[in-house]
């Protein structure tokens, strides 16, 4: 799960690039918007995954995660120029039309996205001693798969498939994450109903 | 962009690595030349002869001139690319009171074609360091129209990809006057060729195909209006061919090879916002 997390990240961003350069050109400064806004998204799911970690975790709220980033990217694939267009006529210094675009089109969504990483490691430390093995492998998952998106897309997403099509794989792949997490947690969670009658108490 | 580089020996008089490439300025005897990204490559992006700088070294800037066939009189000219700034300066010699827009995205390569190739601005002739594609959709968004369109934005080296799409034509299009000439500066090898020419054929229907054996370079001349017979063309090429011998452009030899036939795959795919992978299909 942190490896789809990271492989639609960098996907995302990577097509960034693509999405914004028919109205800011492709300058450096439009990579530099980019990743300022990707930083700063990722910046601010670190703390409020955190945050919401401390408060009842439980596989429901991570499965949301995943749905509500694929929910908050579909404007990137629907609405992409209609947002565009009012702020390439409204600014005309294409640095900071760019970093308005990117804002708009990429903020919320990677910030959802950044929830996944501190919630996961809170979902999966058992143990205080075990806590930086934890979140050091969940790094190592996650940025490895970003490492993977940056070079599929990159490499041969781009070379076959359209940018919205790539971005419905993205998606989809989100999407699926999200009910297999859901089903995983239900299926656990009416095993155990049969297993324990002590625990269906303690529920109801 | 050219492909028929000279491999880059002399004398190095300049040298700088600006925000996009690295920038070297190269002498031989009277010839000094402006090379993009030397280590990769050794291609000249420019050439003059400082002792007689109108003359137009290479073949590619030469054939730029040859959708003068098309539009004698341009009395607004837009140049995307600046170089070493050659094919701006011909145009001001020729039309000193029409007006002449050039975009180019490195301010670097501004002050390098000022400070060594005998480029500047004047009254009529403006650069603007921006990118190609952001200014022309203004111009459209403002109804401005050009009478003769020169896309050299290609470095050889690197292919913005947004300036190769099928909305960016339309865009291009869009500023074009009734009577005016596209002249793309484009690639004849590799995928990309297929992918371009029918790229250019869907926003335009047709073009002239111009090669030359001596030349790597593919030049598309284009119109909004459907394209003028050849007969016409020879008729303008002897009346202006006077006036371009001492740029050393040959225009007399240029209606025979304009080209108006299919000579790639149609199957190819149409190059669109969505899907431009260039720097890819490039090297294929």
């Amino acid at each position: 799960m942190a490896f789809i997390s990271g492989f639609s990240i960098m996907t995302i961003e990577m097509l960034g690039a693509r999405i914004l350069s028919p109205y800011f050109g492709g300058s450096l400064s439009v990579w530099g918007s980019i990743i300022t806004i990707f930083m700063l998204a990722l910046a601010m799911g670190y703390l409020i995954g955190g945050r919401l970690s401390t408060r009842n975790p439980n596989a429901v709220t991570f499965a949301v995660f995943f749905i509500g980033a694929a929910v908050f990217s579909l404007p990137v694939i629907l609405f992409a120029n209609a947002i565009m267009e009012p702020i390439f006529l409204a600014i005309e210094d294409p640095r900071y039309g760019s970093l308005f675009a990117s804002i708009l089109l990429f903020f919320i969504p990677t910030a959802i996205l950044g929830m996944i990483s501190p919630y996961s490691v809170r979902l999966l430390v058992e143990t205080h001693e075990h806590s930086g093995h934890m979140a050091g492998f969940l790094y190592f998952i996650s940025t490895l798969g970003s490492a993977a998106g940056t070079l599929a897309t990159s490499f041969y997403f781009v070379l076959w498939l359209e940018v919205n099509q790539i971005l419905w794989g993205a998606v989809a792949a989100l999407i699926t994450a999200g009910c297999i997490i859901l089903l995983a947690h239900y299926a656990q969670t009416s095993q155990s109903v049969k297993q324990t009658s002590r625990y269906e108490n303690k529920q109801a | 962009m050219t492909l028929s580089g000279f491999p880059a020996v002399g004398e190095t008089i300049h040298e700088e690595r600006s925000k996009y490439r690295d920038i070297t300025v190269t002498q031989v005897r009277d010839r000094r030349c402006l090379l993009f990204n030397v280590h990769r490559g050794d291609r000249n992006q420019t050439c003059i002869l400082i002792d007689d700088p109108d003359r137009l070294v290479f073949d590619y800037t030469r054939m730029t001139f040859a959708g003068l066939l098309l539009q004698p009189k341009p009395e607004r000219i837009l140049i995307i690319g600046l170089g070493g700034g050659s094919i701006p300066l011909t145009f001001s010699d020729l039309f000193p009171n029409s007006r002449i827009d050039i975009v180019e995205i490195d301010e670097a390569v501004v002050d390098v074609a000022k400070e060594f190739f005998f480029f500047r601005e004047t009254e009529n002739m403006k650069v603007f360091v921006d990118d190609g594609r952001p200014f022309i959709k203004r111009a459209g968004i403002r109804n401005e129209t050009y009478d003769y369109i020169v896309l050299d934005a290609f470095s050889g080296d690197y292919i913005p990809e947004h300036m190769l799409t099928l909305e960016f034509l339309e865009e291009v299009k869009r500023i074009l006057s009734q009577t005016g000439v596209l002249v793309a500066n484009t690639f004849s090898t590799s995928r990309l060729y297929d992918h371009e020419s029918v790229t250019y054929q869907r926003a335009f229907n047709e073009f002239f195909n111009f090669k030359l054996p001596s030349s790597g370079n593919r030049i598309i001349i284009t119109q909004a209006d459907s394209l003028p017979p050849r007969g016409e063309l020879v008729a303008e090429a002897q009346r202006i061919a006077g006036k371009m011998e001492k740029y050393g452009i040959p225009l007399l030899d240029y209606p025979r090879r304009l080209s108006a036939r299919v000579d790639w795959d149609m199957s190819r795919r149409i190059l669109t916002d969505q899907y431009s992978p260039g720097n890819l299909l490039r090297d294929n």
